[in-house]
């Protein structure tokens, strides 16, 4: 057996598959805050709480109104999303042009009203979200057992970050985000309606995250606190990517999914701080981020 | 004859701690009792407001008062954090004079507590905490650890999945205090008993994503997988092995700290056939269905061993209460430990100098989706595990309350 | 004409006038102090000491986090290291040496957090905004996975039963009050060092690259150097806080290094009015108020709702702080 660093090369594949795949999520998760930060300049609190309601949309409507996964994939988003928009245009827009302190303390707030809701509905021992039967057993691929949601989930977020990436680099929409970016009130001058492109984008931020959130649901307990946890890992992932960078948030994501899973294998302890360490280092050399410009 | 002669002993004896405590009463002619749990984290669904719920049930099963003393009960949310729970216990003995102190779940949280309580020379009554550590290297005469340990969990386990043919094993383990003790004591177990550890990964407290950790004990080639984690650790680690084929594969799992609601959350599919150690399960005999039942109908879930654990610790306590007529602390812990348990929760349980109540354990496995009747039939019992088997013997106490027991003799 | 200029024109007019009324707001202001901590000396009276000692050790940390994002304009999303570093320090060298007179140990304590926030801001100083919120995080995890690691620290458990000790090895701490008037006299202490912080020359250079940077860096100034030396005193100031918190449950925990603490000291000040003297103050008042009583009542396992429903309140109503929106309310009526 081929050892690398006293590892068989067949187990270090199959760790950075796992890490390949959790990368996905954080890629789908910081993309949302990326695009966010991007528009709004606000960081995003609540995507942790967003993303447990993409979850618990999908477990509710199974469980209550028989609504299956695949259309749950699509619905929880949706509904989300709404609940973004309704959050932007009521809450956020009246801070709108404050330090960017108050978007985050606002939304922090909105996380923690949210999630202490749930813990009071649900209990935190959370609930579980059947594995939709299309996507049950795995393949053997010699060097492990790939459980075949674990593919589907990859495939899944990987199709929606560059989807989302061609939207914004190479559509007319996306210009237009772009230069909103840029300069608002220039594009208001233009005749763009700027206020509701950016409920769009705060809406569509959401959606992605509770699109993440229904991806969870089958391998994740879905409960008031999943996101909670993740999310401090996806604000590091953002600002190692660079704020605001669409591509660095993509990238990042996988990089750090893949980073975490060879730390899980030489040094499992620190599996939860490597990601901090990397931002450490990362900010020292290049202090926007790595695919980020330089204020 | 050899009964009568107990019990015509046991009453000598309680009439005499009963008149010399004559003079001690009641203090503020109250039983004032405080209901310390995490009621909005991790370990909510464990004890928390249910736990509070099985409290008030006992002191609403003593119709409310001890011979016309008033049961006045307390209650807070320790949020987990060490520094809150000792705050809110300081307050409670310094303001209100509360005389004992219940639920108390995260061992941090419990360690801080029972140091208060000490000081203070009050009585504690643990029932959610798993630590062994409590009436080991952290015993007082002011704490009594009632429900389960982790010691007995680990022991209880290991033993019957080593005796069933796991030899080889592999730990998956939580990295910080807690997590480190129950690797020693399966270690024990398992290298006492012929097995042999052939590997381990310690994984931050708390992970969400275990499969990295499954697949390298999947690839170890171990017979048993060994989950030395709690709660949302272990749940994940279940789940993530079932998607992983790891049972199908051939290895098994063995699930050291897993409790009732946490095989109600994952469901069945994940977890049928998961052997584990639990100090109580509501379904029996009649006596734990109707008290289960009672209890369901107020709460709306069915009781774990931690909640049951506080309605029988209260009952307990306030029986020595009433026994006494006092409700000074070295007098009911006295009468406390000179009474067996016998109750809807233990039969014959007895309190050791170093606080830990022994009682019997049960060995059970999780029932498969068809064996399984209803929303909560979830358990089968396997085998009792007898008391004096189940926990840490006092030989191999820590524990100076026992040490002085030793050096008097 | 700017605000200042107006100010200069008048007491060009009427110096006397202008330097009677200074002297006047100065004696109202000592005299508010005074009557402030009148009533501290005597508030363990009426209220339980403990309670009152957990909110003075929160408010210094408030104080001195203030001191940083208001003063300086820096907001660091790594205080809890510093918190938990003091507290860890110090709960060791007092559970180890049973001889150690208690202000030592606190001393050592605070004396590691300062260092700890040298670290930290010659690291992080040259960072803006979110990135340098974003670097003080990442540094507070890597001190965070440290203390979970290290053996000193007791994991999980914490540090348990850290004796009080006697302040200089003569004075008897174990009693509540006695405790609390050390606690006091600790608070006091760090408030006055904010206090001259704030007047002095070095401080009114702070607030001038604060307001406004470059101009700060062409007059001259080594911003850099500025805002390191804020940063270290905010650190030691915080290590301080942890220590006495330390001392006075008698434990040392983890919960001091979360992340969480750093957001929970951000609340606190911005509840209170970033940037005002009392803003911190009143602001831990109102955070230790709700989470001991409301962790005490019916409402127990509604805190988190509670308090997210409070930071929106805030930041949509009451964006200046409690305490700011006083100060607006008195300067509207009263002038």
């Amino acid at each position: 057996m081929t050892l690398l660093f006293g590892i068989p090369l067949s187990v270090l594949l199959g760790q950075l598959l796992l890490g390949l795949i959790n990368g996905a999520f954080y890629a789908l998760l910081s993309l949302g805050l990326a695009i966010i930060f991007g528009l709004l300049r606000i960081i995003n609190f609540a995507h942790g709480a967003q993303y447990m309601l993409g979850a618990f949309a999908a477990w509710l409507g199974l469980s209550y109104l028989g609504v299956n996964y695949w259309v749950a994939l699509l619905l929880a988003p949706l509904l989300v999303g709404a609940i973004g928009m309704a959050i932007e245009r009521h809450l956020l827009r009246r801070i709108a042009g404050e330090d960017h302190l108050y978007g985050l303390l606002l939304t922090f707030g909105l996380a923690l009203i949210v999630e202490g809701s749930f813990v009071k509905l649900f209990g935190v021992s959370g609930a579980s979200y059947p594995m939709p039967e299309l996507l049950k057993g795995g393949y053997n691929l010699g060097f492990m057992f790939l459980p075949t949601y674990r593919a589907w989930v990859v495939v899944a977020a990987l199709v929606v970050c560059i989807a989302t990436w061609y939207m914004i680099e190479r559509t007319r929409l996306g210009s237009y985000l772009r230069a909103g970016t840029e300069n608002p009130k220039l594009m208001q001058a233009f005749g763009i309606n700027v206020p509701l492109l950016i409920t769009l984008t705060y809406g569509y931020g959401a959606a992605l995250a509770a699109f993440a959130g229904v991806l969870a649901a089958p391998i994740y307990p879905v409960s008031p606190t999943m996101g909670a946890n993740l999310l401090i890992v996806v604000f590091a992932v953002v600002v190692i990517g660079g704020m605001g960078s669409i591509m660095g948030a993509i990238v990042t994501g996988l990089a750090m999914g893949l980073i975490e899973g060879l730390t899980k294998v030489f040094y499992p302890e620190a599996a939860n701080t490597v990601v901090f360490l990397v931002m450490v280092i990362v900010l020292l050399v290049r202090p926007a981020g790595l695919f980020g410009k330089e204020a | 004859m050899k009964a009568f002669q107990k019990t015509a002993s046991a009453i000598l004896a309680s009439t005499l701690i009963a008149s010399a405590a004559q003079a001690a009463q009641i203090s503020d002619d109250e039983i004032r009792i405080g209901y310390l749990a995490d009621m909005s984290g991790t370990y909510r669904d464990l004890a928390g407001p249910g736990g509070l719920e099985a409290l008030k049930m006992a002191a609403e099963d003593f119709g409310g008062t001890v011979d016309g003393k008033k049961i006045v009960i307390f209650n807070a949310d320790d949020l987990n954090k060490p520094d809150v729970g000792a705050n809110t216990v300081r307050q409670w003995v310094d303001e209100r004079n509360v005389d004992m102190v219940t639920g108390l779940v995260a061992s941090s949280v419990v360690l801080a507590a029972t140091k208060v309580v000490e000081q203070a020379d009050k009585l504690a009554l643990i029932s959610g905490a798993a630590s062994s550590g409590i009436t080991n290297e952290f015993c007082s005469p002011n704490h009594i650890h009632w429900t389960y340990d982790t010691y007995a969990l680990a022991n209880g386990t290991a033993k019957a999945v080593l005796g069933a043919g796991g030899k080889s094993w592999y730990m998956l383990t939580a990295d910080y205090a807690f997590g480190h003790a129950m690797e020693a004591d399966i270690t024990k177990v398992v290298e006492g008993g012929g097995g042999s550890v052939v590997g381990k990964v310690r994984h931050p407290f708390p992970s969400s994503d275990f499969s990295s950790y499954v697949l390298q004990a999947q690839g170890s080639g171990a017979e048993v997988i060994a989950l030395a984690n709690a709660g949302a650790d272990t749940v994940n680690a279940l789940k993530t092995a079932s998607q992983f084929g790891v049972t199908q594969s051939g290895q098994k799992l063995a699930g050291m700290v897993v409790f009732l609601n946490d095989i109600h959350a994952m469901g069945l599919d994940v977890t049928q056939g998961l052997m584990l150690t639990t100090g109580w399960y509501w379904d029996m005999n009649d006596e734990t269905r109707a008290w289960a039942k009672r209890y369901h109908e107020r709460v709306g879930s069915m009781p774990t061993m931690a909640q049951a654990g506080v309605y029988s610790a209260t009952m307990h306590y306030l029986n020595a209460v009433k026994a006494t007529g006092s409700d000074d602390t070295t007098t009911v812990r006295a009468k406390m430990a000179a009474t067996p348990i016998n109750d809807m929760f233990a039969k014959g349980g007895q309190i050791r100098e170093d606080g830990r109540m022994v009682h019997d354990m049960y060995l059970v496995q999780v029932k498969t989706p068809a064996e399984s009747k209803g929303e909560w039939d979830l358990y089968k019992i396997v085998s009792t595990i007898p008391g004096e088997q189940a926990f840490r013997p006092l030989a191999e106490s820590q524990c100076k309350l026992v040490k002085d027991q030793v050096a008097k003799h | 004409m700017s605000s200042l200029e107006n100010i200069q024109a008048a007491a060009a007019v009427h110096p006397k006038v202008e330097q009677q009324r200074q002297r006047a707001a100065l004696l109202r202001k000592r005299g508010f102090y005074l009557a402030l901590l009148g009533v501290a000396l005597v508030a363990p009276l009426a209220v339980y000491p403990v309670f009152l000692m957990k909110l003075l050790c929160f408010a210094l940390f408030a104080c001195a986090f203030n001191l940083l994002l208001g003063f300086a304009g820096l907001l660091s999303f790594g205080h809890a290291a510093f918190l938990a570093s003091g507290g860890y320090v110090t709960g060791y060298l007092l559970s180890q040496y049973s001889g150690l007179s208690t202000e030592l140990g606190i001393l050592a304590g605070t004396t590691a957090s300062g260092l700890l926030g040298l670290g930290f801001g010659l690291l992080a100083i040259r960072r803006q905004g979110i990135y340098f919120a974003m670097i003080t995080l990442a540094l507070a995890q890597l001190v965070f996975f440290m203390f979970v690691q290290a053996p000193f620290t007791g994991g999980e458990n914490g540090l348990q039963g850290v004796p009080r000790g006697h302040l200089f090895g003569l004075f008897d701490l174990s009693s509540n009050l006695a405790m609390y008037y050390f606690v006091l006299a600790v608070f006091v202490f760090g408030f006055a060092v904010i206090q001259r912080t704030i007047h002095s020359p070095y401080g009114q250079v702070l607030k001038a690259i604060r307001d406004n940077e470059p101009r700060a860096i062409s007059l001259g100034y080594n911003v850099d150097a500025h805002k390191l030396l804020a940063f270290v005193i905010s650190a030691t100031l915080t290590g301080l806080a942890g220590a006495t918190k330390t001392v006075v449950f008698q434990l040392a925990s983890l919960t001091d290094a979360h992340w969480h603490m750093s957001g929970e000291v951000i609340l606190m000040t911005l509840l209170g009015g970033v940037g005002t003297v009392l803003g911190p103050l009143v602001g831990a008042g109102v955070v230790v108020t709700l989470q001991s009583y409301l962790s005490n009542g019916p409402l127990g396992d509604w805190v988190h709702v509670i308090l997210g429903v409070i930071f929106v309140l805030c930041v949509l109503l009451f964006r200046a702080g409690i305490v700011g929106w006083l100060q607006k309310l008195i300067s509207r009526n009263f002038k």
